[in-house]
């Protein structure tokens, strides 16, 4: 990430307002680091001319001044930073969850990651809005300013800081270019590293088992070790860059103050200039040296914009444009021709080129091995998969539209779905019933828990933390009354009754098989007594040698 | 505080080294304070008019000042990282060695136990991350303290009451300031800390329900509940934004008042004769620099609170009591065939918890197979932790028996026990290496003739033939690249390989298909051969052959009530 990445104002308005402050605050900073060098030197001069206290009593009183607009200012950068920063965080949250949710499952974000990145993330912004840019916008504003002052006093020390400071940032990215490749070597070796220990520690107890678990410490010293060795030798060059500027900040203070001495001497300068001078060159070169030290503070929060900015532009799904979906009531279809998706890191695509019609009223079992791609077809159904290749074709009403071209929303407004692990919200039965229908009333919502076989289940009772209060078949049943309650024309069954009791699975199954009078109904499983109910049997990816691949748990 | 003690005492080989990056350091920025002091007297002296001979001295000494400053730093820097290597090394091989011992951790829920994922993955983070104690806490502090020390000398001696004056400021701007800093940040961290866990559980919330959320059209009223929530949170920190400045400003008044000080009680010392007015400059600009050096702690103490987080965290693992103690002086292993003897046994996880096993007794004899049946929960992979002495029991007996005696496993060291018993564990830990250096764990001296023989009875031989690396190939991050199918049974080759004479088989065909499942299932009872086999599972119907079955039920074992010849 640059300094300032355009992407941070564009996607974090609040960054504008902060970074104006910033700026203000920098001016102002500049200007009492200037009349504070002014005082002192004007006070030290006047002493040492032979002038007492009472002389300086207005200088003090300056001084006092000063410092308290110093510290007025400090507090002042350090609260409006943490509330921009809390303002910017909060942008960034928004739009990250948003993005994240409608990514889909092709997306390389993980959920933790991106909950993650939302809080402790984000958070770690705090740095770099507090410390890293504002230290940047001083180390510019500070030293023309500086400089500027000095012009008046000395030229021959605005010459020599001129030549000395452009060489700092010059002298750093060359040597920054030099160890760039290394740089990125020695942070993959000390990833590798990290990750071999987590790997070790994480593996211990089965080392252990197997009486290997002793050796690791002597092995992981090893590895420890070598890394030392060549992460050093990368070293001595990268802190070059550091010491190219500690070496040039202070030496050219040091050739200001000789110059000035000697000039003293001849009398070409008086004491208060030369003291002026000698207060404010360091100050020139101060922000600037600074700015390396508040990066640390700032790293992890500019990795984790980087993070979400990647996220914020992963390119969405493709939608298509036709809202006027085709009636499946109307003599509806729904056609899979050939339809084939591939995964990365996996060689054989699942599905491997599926053909399936599916008619209003009727039941469509789809079995396989696990691996052939069941529930990837399904969620090409859903649409939140595109197919490598092949086709989908909606039809209905007469009309006959790719899924490709229809919009995803007015498409799901067809659907109502149930997938393998059904995930229900923290809340009550009801609500969670609810969701596919949220204008449905208590009767509707009673009528699809007793159609799922929860007549005796309350309503109104928690489900717990991802449904954790229910057992795995109750949450099933739950979710397919949330289907019942849909009243949706399409409805995708993912495993409707695995995991449930013989007993359980046929009153489930009675629930499919009135659902089916109205609707066209596609249901993965292996059950003998799902296919008994089915109107057709596709069985895709039979091809033993590539199913090897776990499902989806 | 003490955890962070503790720590900085496991580090010993960096010791040396950091002592140096201190003292060079402290040079470093004595350089600069020297620059500063000298420059001062020099200009001060030079506005007398003297001659040049005699700023030689003075003017030498600004140039080696301003010479020396970045070459110390960068001995510094690398002395500095050099220990903190050294030191991590040091903490990362005290915490396998002491993990080897307190493995698998005592925690309150069954399966975690044994898996413990996330607590040593947060504790290998916190190691890492205990690396910056040393050069970016504990060097600057330290070379900052003598530096500060020197300061207030070279400015008492001059003027008494200003050097008092800036040893009070460092003080502040030391310890003071952070420590204003770090209160206001835990008060706003108590009130935020809620609302981020709060938010954290919403957004996993949605993001897990995404598809039903899209599907059923409910997205927008989610994201905008979501919001309110973060409304909240962004409310609370703009709230607490007041306190975050104390610290800074603290800070910022310390140096300028050891400045102000400097001229005050300078300028008074010059106008008694206490102090030659060439010396003021240095009592004034000195302080400038000492705090320079002194703002560099800010970020410093800022790490500390997470710091001492961290620390404590790894030093719970260490203090957590072993799961199974050794004995003083461990017995022999009797001899051949070996079977094991289990009478009331109790055991628990916890220490201060309910026994999960309450009474097991259990005879397994050399060459048997058993099926241990039971729901989850009921202590089937205690029993199997009890077994291999991972866990000692709180009441009962573990026996192995021999073809000349029996010994109490508790008096047997837990490597010998684990030589004569193996096990497969329910997600058994596959190493992010090759195949080949997944399965040699079990056996480093094994030839590729028993490797070929153990993959050939996992059923793996014809699947890694077809690999164009062979066992060469990587199997990715916690067997990533494999199948579960596949996972399972790189375990069960490498339980095979491993060779023991009882091998205790943990949930082997947990999350795999049915049909998977059942030739896995199938696999395992044909390739252990001769072997003495313990199934822990809650599908006895994959194991049809085996006649023994045990159902374990709220912690204790009854003989399967089904007649055995009916499955």
């Amino acid at each position: 990430m640059k300094p300032l990445d355009p992407r941070l104002l564009r996607y974090a308005k609040a960054t504008r307002a902060h970074l104006a402050v910033v700026v203000v605050l920098g001016l102002c900073t500049a200007a009492l680091v200037i009349v504070q060098a002014e005082l002192l030197s004007r006070g030290i001069a006047r002493v040492v001319d032979g002038g007492n206290r009472g002389a300086l009593t207005s200088i003090l009183t300056g001084l006092a001044l000063v410092i308290a607009g110093r510290m007025v200012i400090a507090w002042f950068h350090d609260s409006s930073a943490q509330r921009s920063a809390a303002r910017i965080k909060s942008q960034l949250r928004s739009q990250l969850v948003a993005r994240a949710a409608s990514l889909g499952p092709d997306a390389t974000a993980t959920r933790t990651e991106v909950a993650t990145l939302t809080t402790r993330g984000v958070d770690a912004l705090d740095g770099y809005f507090g410390q890293y840019l504002p230290q940047l916008v001083l180390a510019v504003i500070v030293p023309v300013a500086v400089m500027v002052r000095l012009l008046a006093a000395d030229v021959t020390a605005v010459v020599i800081i001129v030549i000395t400071l452009p060489l700092i940032p010059v002298f750093m990215i060359l040597v920054g270019r030099a160890t760039e490749a290394s740089n990125a070597k020695r942070w993959e070796a000390l990833a590798r590293l990290s990750h071999h220990f987590l790997d070790v520690v994480s593996g211990l107890q089965t080392l252990k088992v197997f009486g290997r678990a002793k050796a690791q410490a002597e092995s992981v010293r090893h590895t420890t070790d070598r890394y030392r060795v060549s992460t050093m030798a990368t070293l001595r060059i990268a802190f070059l860059s550091s010491l190219v500027l500690e070496l040039l900040a202070t030496l050219s203070v040091a050739l200001v103050a000789v110059s000035i001495g000697l000039r003293l001497v001849d009398g070409g300068l008086d004491l208060r200039t030369g003291l002026l001078v000698i207060i404010l060159a360091p100050e020139a070169y101060l922000p600037l040296r600074q700015v390396g030290a508040r990066y640390h503070a700032a790293a992890d929060g500019i990795a984790a914009a980087d993070r979400a900015f990647t996220i914020l532009e992963a390119p969405l799904p493709a939608n298509g444009a036709v809202t006027d979906v085709p009636d499946l009531r109307d003599g509806g279809a729904v056609s899979i021709v050939g339809v084939v998706v591939t995964h990365p890191g996996r060689p054989a695509p699942a599905p491997a080129a599926t053909d399936l019609t599916a008619t209003l009223g009727e039941i469509v079992v789809i079995t396989g091995p696990s691996g052939a791609g069941k529930t990837t077809l399904l969620s090409v159904l859903l649409g939140a998969r595109r197919p490598d290749s092949g086709m989908v074709t909606i039809s209905g009403g007469g009309r006959h539209v790719p899924l490709s071209e229809i919009d995803l929303t007015a498409w799901r407004a067809q659907l109502a779905w149930v997938d393998q692990t059904p995930y229900l919200f923290d809340g009550t039965v009801a609500e969670n019933v609810r969701l596919s229908r949220p204008d449905a009333d208590d009767t509707a919502v009673r009528g699809a828990l007793d159609q799922c076989g929860l007549a005796s289940m309350d309503a109104d009772a928690q489900v717990g933390a991802t449904g954790r209060s229910l057992s795995a078949g109750e949450r099933r049943r739950v979710a397919m009354a949330r289907a019942v309650l849909r009243d949706a024309p399409l409805v995708l069954l993912d495993e409707p009754t695995a995991g449930l009791d013989a007993d359980s699975e046929r009153e489930v199954l009675q629930t499919v098989q009135a659902l089916a009078a109205r609707c066209i109904v596609i249901m993965v499983s292996h059950r003998p007594a799902a296919i008994a109910i089915a109107h057709q049997v596709v069985e895709i990816g039979t091809a033993r040698t590539t199913a090897e691949e776990a499902v989806p748990a | 505080m003490t955890a962070l003690r503790w720590v900085l005492r496991l580090g010993r080989t960096g010791r040396g080294r950091l002592a140096l990056a201190i003292l060079l350091g402290a040079l470093a920025s004595g350089a600069a304070i020297g620059l500063a002091a000298t420059s001062a007297w020099l200009i001060s002296r030079a506005s007398q008019h003297p001659p040049v001979l005699h700023l030689m001295v003075a003017i030498v000494a600004v140039r080696a000042f301003g010479l020396a400053r970045g070459v110390l730093r960068y001995g510094e820097r690398l002395t500095g990282h050099d220990a903190s290597f050294r030191t991590l090394g040091d903490l990362r091989v005290a915490t396998v060695a002491r993990l080897e011992q307190v493995l698998p951790i005592r925690t309150d829920v069954e399966h975690t136990a044994l898996g413990a994922g996330d607590l040593l993955s947060r504790s290998v983070h916190d190691i890492d991350s205990l690396q910056d104690l040393w050069v970016r806490v504990v060097l600057p502090y330290s070379s900052a303290a003598l530096v500060g020390a020197g300061a207030v000398v070279l400015v008492g001696v001059l003027v008494p009451a200003a050097g008092v004056a800036l040893a009070v400021s460092l003080l502040a701007a030391a310890l003071l300031a952070p420590a204003v800093s770090a209160r206001a940040g835990r008060l706003a961290e108590a009130r935020l800390a809620p609302l981020r866990a709060e938010y954290r559980t919403a957004v996993l919330d949605l993001l897990d329900g995404a598809t039903e959320l899209a599907v059923y059209g409910a997205m927008p009223a989610r994201l905008e509940e979501l919001d309110r929530c973060d409304n909240a949170m962004t409310t609370a920190e703009a709230r607490s934004a007041a306190a975050s400045g104390y610290g800074a400003a603290l800070a910022t008044l310390a140096a300028g008042a050891a400045v102000w000080a400097g001229l005050w009680f300078g300028t008074d010392a010059v106008r008694t004769g206490a102090l030659n007015a060439v010396s003021l400059a240095i009592v004034v600009l000195v302080p400038i620099a000492v705090h320079e050096v002194f703002a560099g702690l800010a970020p410093a103490a800022h790490q500390l609170p997470a710091l001492a987080t961290a620390a404590q965290r790894v030093r719970d693992i260490f203090q957590k009591p072993p799961s199974a103690l050794e004995p003083v002086t461990p017995k022999l292993l009797p001899a051949a065939p070996f079977g094991l003897r289990v009478r009331d046994l109790h055991a628990r996880w916890l220490l201060d918890g309910p026994d999960v096993l309450r009474g097991v007794d259990l005879e397994i004899r050399p060459g048997s197979q058993t099926l241990i049946v039971g729901p989850s929960g009921s202590g089937k992979s205690t029993l199997a932790a009890v077994l291999l002495r991972l866990l000692d029991p709180t009441g009962g007996t573990v026996e192995l028996t021999g073809s000349d005696h029996a010994t109490r496993i508790d008096q047997l060291a837990g490597d010998d026990v684990r030589r004569v018993i193996g096990w497969c564990a329910q997600d058994a830990y596959i190493f992010d290496s090759t195949i080949e250096a997944n399965l040699r764990l079990a056996r480093p001296e094994a030839s590729a003739d028993e490797l070929t023989e153990a993959l050939r009875r996992a059923r793996l031989d014809s699947w890694i033939a077809s690999l164009p690396g062979g066992l060469q190939t990587m199997v990715g991050e916690h067997g990533g690249h494999l199948s579960g199918g596949q996972r399972q049974r790189l375990a069960l080759a490498r339980t095979l390989l491993a060779d023991r004479p009882i091998m205790i088989f943990d949930e082997p065909t947990e999350h795999l298909d049915e049909a998977t499942a059942a030739e896995l299932a199938d696999d395992i009872l044909h390739a252990t051969g001769d072997a003495t086999v313990i199934v822990v599972t809650h599908r006895p119907e994959l194991f049809p052959t085996v006649t023994t079955t045990l159902r374990l039920e709220q912690g204790s074992l009854c003989r399967a009530a089904t007649d055995d010849g009916s499955r």
